[in-house]
């Protein structure tokens, strides 16, 4: 471990040495424990603040009455679980490419998390489709492409928990989603590819939002809350994941009092 | 403040089962997930 950054000093300069010393799972253990306190306390901030401002700031919609309240964790989850498979399929690609262990164990830590927004998601846009378009569920363009991402992560989990060989489960589970990856512009270009039933996007980077302010603080606080929600999650089951696959090492026996 | 008491807020303006259905969901996919990561990390320490 020390002999390997101490060479790399030679060759890179400060800072990516120092990324390159977090890269092994022993360094990144206790970082992450310190990082996942920061963003549980930060979710916890921001999931607080985004649910004042969602009941009791946010005025009523004109339209849609009280339901359109929905938003503040449909849009929060569905970016979310767009989100998180994008950076999944990142540390993926980046295991493969480097072969770091670390990756693959980021990949496999993301990958429930983003599982439940994706059901999130889906679950609140049923709720909130039957009083706005009188069905539970359409077999539109925008839900469709969803339900695929839910079954990406459920393939992702069972394939690469059905490999006993972590680094080749890595591998595969990567293939898997780094091909996925596909989906996920399909999903968000999906309102304007197709005539959906859903509506386009409320929030853009080239349009001024069609909502009001009060509404748009809230949803992009709960956003924020389900952010900073993932990151403590991922790091919390990361550290487990360290733990289970190193558990023959030294520094874990050394942890758990055995020697 | 929207609500005139804490029955007008729980009704949500008739749309209660959509908003709380959606609300409370969320909150049990989190508690599940929270509980599940506490189970797991407590597993990993001991080695089991």
């Amino acid at each position: 471990m020390t002999i390997d950054s101490d060479s790399l000093d030679d060759e890179t300069s400060g800072r990516g040495s120092a990324l390159l010393r977090f890269a092994a799972p022993q360094a990144f253990f206790p970082l992450a424990g310190r990082m996942l306190a920061w963003f549980g306390a930060l979710a916890a901030a921001f999931a607080a603040a985004g649910l004042y401002v969602s009941f009791f700031v946010a005025p009523t919609d004109a339209q849609q009455g009280e339901s359109y309240r929905i938003i503040f964790i449909h849009v929060a989850a569905a970016w979310m679980s767009m989100f998180l498979y994008v950076v999944m399929a990142g540390w993926a690609a980046l295991g493969l490419v480097l072969s770091t262990r670390l990756s693959g164990m980021m990949a496999s830590a993301i990958a429930p998390t983003g599982a439940m927004f994706t059901f999130i998601a889906l679950w609140s846009g049923a709720l909130w489709g039957k009083p706005t378009w009188g069905a539970w569920w359409v077999w539109d363009a925008r839900l469709t492409s969803e339900l695929i991402l839910l079954f990406l992560y459920f393939g992702f989990i069972a394939l690469t928990s059905a490999i006993d060989d972590p680094r080749r489960a890595d591998r595969a589970g990567a293939v898997l989603a780094i091909v996925g990856v596909i989906n996920v512009p399909i999903i968000y270009f999906s309102v304007k590819w197709w005539n959906t039933l859903h509506q386009g996007a409320s929030v853009s980077l080239t349009q001024a939002p069609s909502m009001a302010a009060t509404m748009l603080t809230g949803m992009l606080l709960m956003a924020l809350a389900a952010w900073m929600y993932s990151f403590a999650a991922a790091l919390w089951r990361v550290r487990s994941i360290i733990l289970e696959r190193e558990r023959d090492a030294d520094w874990v026996r050394g942890l758990r009092g055995v020697q | 403040m929207n609500w005139g008491s804490l029955h007008e807020f729980l009704a949500m303006g008739g749309y209660a089962l959509y908003v709380w259905g959606s609300y409370a969901v969320t909150a049990l996919c989190i508690g599940l997930e929270l509980w599940l990561l506490a189970r797991r990390a407590r597993r990993a320490r001991s080695g089991t």
